[in-house]
């Protein structure tokens, strides 16, 4: 596997965000970078399970909500440094990933997809109902005005998350490349069929769904200092469930730069319309963009550009 | 025995209320070509499924080599030497068919020789069944005959000691028949013992060496292909009195 190439585009990109830090002061700026790297992490993070296995997940706001909500439990009780946040928001996240991967030995196709939006109104009712992290009502969160070398802590965030989008992609990009991948797509093709040709189904699907959980819980780990009042409507947003869906969708399930692909046009297109137009337009325009690609191009942006470059047909 | 591959033991399956399978007992030799018939919905699937781990039976036994296998999982079974074929063809649908058989050469491996190319192994056992010319094309768009085919060059491409091929005849014309025989023998004759499921009697009683009759979920009959033509309980099951 040539890993080198990979590993050096990542490197250079984190160089570019560093240095774009040194260079732009506009909060703004950092402020809608941080939910577009947020989404290339759910959207990244919900294709391995979803695009690559075939199992598809509505419960992308319980994993990220669980990140969220570990790490502001760990905040108030322990006043815990934030890379303990990070680690244990992601750890607890992918726990809730494994169990997952056991119902999938029960559930299959529209069955598994409907648990996995009940877990997260099951998640949601706890976690309101849980008053020590705010219940219903939420808790604000007082970050510190800078840190370590970043002249404010919403540059250090950005910084933050465009590790883990990077991160996420890579870790995508290596299951793609290697014998998992191929056995994953198996799964995804055919389970039946995937078992009896020697692939150990349950063991991929595990992998995968902890995977996958993991990441969406880091992407939400951050997600307190971000917005700094965590109440439960907004960190089991819907809007999770859909977009993590929607972007993968758009930009192509079956490689690694699909949902990085979906990700950035959506995000940014979202963000435009926020300040441009109304704050409330952002899943009216994933909607209808969703649709129009289920209809015209059900392989995504990838999908397309592969088939127009190779001229291969449907 | 020695050169005993499979045995089934008192096997028994049900659905609910419905036997599927009541004590069914037999045995594949090493290097066998066995016949396994039967009317529709006499239990022959469904015993496969037993073999191949897809199912697990309610009570009895499977011994692979001399070993226990009622608890494996199918895909460790595979490993060990059972590979088997789809009534209903089950291909990878999103890769080539060279890819399809990449899966089961890589997969057979230990885990830390997974990554190592099999692209070589993959294009022989397609040379081998007939299927090159279609190695890069993906799986959906191939034809019946052909699918059948993939079928049987992906349970080759698991290494199998023992391959059931069920029902890989069903819907051909005569003269594909007599290819996918002719693939079947071929493969027997490198030494992988044969299970075929069947119901076209002309294929299965010139292949097999040896054949077994279920009906309603039991044996009623075994034999050579000349004892069960004339076996009178054979012909009640398939004619009625």
């Amino acid at each position: 596997m040539q890993w080198k190439f990979p590993v050096l585009v990542a490197l250079s990109i984190l160089g570019v965000g560093l240095l774009l830090t040194g260079l732009v002061e506009n909060r703004y700026v950092y402020f809608a970078a941080y939910v577009i790297l947020q989404y290339v992490v759910l959207a990244t993070a919900w294709n391995i399970l979803g695009g690559y296995t075939g199992y598809v997940n509505f419960g992308t706001p319980a994993f990220f909500a669980l990140g969220a909500y570990t790490a502001t439990f760990l905040m108030l009780a322990f006043h815990a440094p934030f890379l303990v946040l990070l680690l244990a928001g992601g750890l607890v996240s992918g726990l809730l990933g494994l169990g997952i991967g056991y119902l999938t030995l029960r559930l299959k196709g529209v069955f598994f997809s409907i648990a996995t939006l009940a877990l997260t109104v099951v998640l949601q009712t706890l976690i309101i109902n849980w008053e020590f992290v705010g219940g219903a009502k939420g808790t604000s969160i007082l970050r510190p005005a800078s840190m370590l070398f970043f002249s404010n802590y919403v540059k250090f965030l950005f910084m933050v998350m465009l590790c883990l989008a990077v991160g996420a992609v890579l870790v995508a990009w290596w299951l793609e490349h290697s014998w998992i991948g191929s056995g994953l797509a198996a799964i995804r093709d055919n389970e039946e069929a995937a078992e009896c040709m020697a692939v150990p189904t349950l063991r991929l699907k595990i992998l995968a769904t902890t995977i996958s959980g993991c990441l969406m819980g880091l992407a939400g780990a951050p997600f307190p200092l971000h917005i700094t009042l965590i109440e439960p409507t907004s960190a089991f947003n819907l809007d999770y469930a859909v977009n993590s869906l929607a972007m993968p969708m758009i930009g192509g399930t079956t490689t690694w730069l699909g949902p990085l692909v979906g990700a950035v046009l959506l995000g940014v297109a979202q963000q435009a319309a926020t300040v441009t137009i109304s704050s409330e337009l952002n899943l009216l325009i994933v909607g209808v963009v969703l649709v129009a690609f289920i209809m015209l191009a059900p392989e995504g942006i990838v999908g397309l550009v592969r088939r127009l470059v190779k001229g291969e047909r449907i | 025995m020695a050169d005993m591959l499979l045995e089934v033991q008192h096997v028994t399956k049900h659905f609910g209320g419905f036997n599927a399978l009541t004590d069914v007992s037999l045995h594949v030799r090493q290097g066998e070509r066995f016949g396994l018939i039967g009317p529709n919905g006499s239990g022959k699937t469904t015993l496969i499924n037993c073999i191949s781990g897809v199912l697990r039976p309610d009570d009895g036994r499977l011994l692979f080599q001399g070993t226990d296998i009622t608890t494996l999982p199918a895909h460790q079974r595979t490993r060990l030497g059972i590979a088997r074929s789809f009534q209903i063809p089950k291909p990878f649908t999103s890769m080539t068919v060279h890819e399809n058989l990449c899966i089961p050469l890589a997969y057979t491996k230990p885990a830390h020789s997974r990554g190592t190319d099999v692209t070589t192994e993959a294009t022989e056992i397609l040379r081998l069944i007939g299927l090159e010319a279609k190695a890069d094309i993906r799986s959906v768009h191939l034809s019946l005959i052909e699918l059948r085919k993939l079928e049987l060059a992906r349970a080759m491409a698991a290494r199998p000691q023992l391959l059931i091929s069920d029902e890989s005849m069903a819907g051909l014309s005569s003269a594909e028949v007599d290819e996918i025989l002719a693939i079947l023998t071929a493969l027997n004759e490198r030494g992988i013992t044969i299970i075929m499921i069947e119901h076209i009697m002309r294929a299965v009683m010139r292949f097999s060496q040896r054949i077994v009759v279920l009906d309603a979920g039991r044996t009623i009959a075994e034999g050579t292909p000349n004892d069960i033509v004339r076996n009178p309980a054979v012909e009640k099951a398939y004619l009625g009195e």
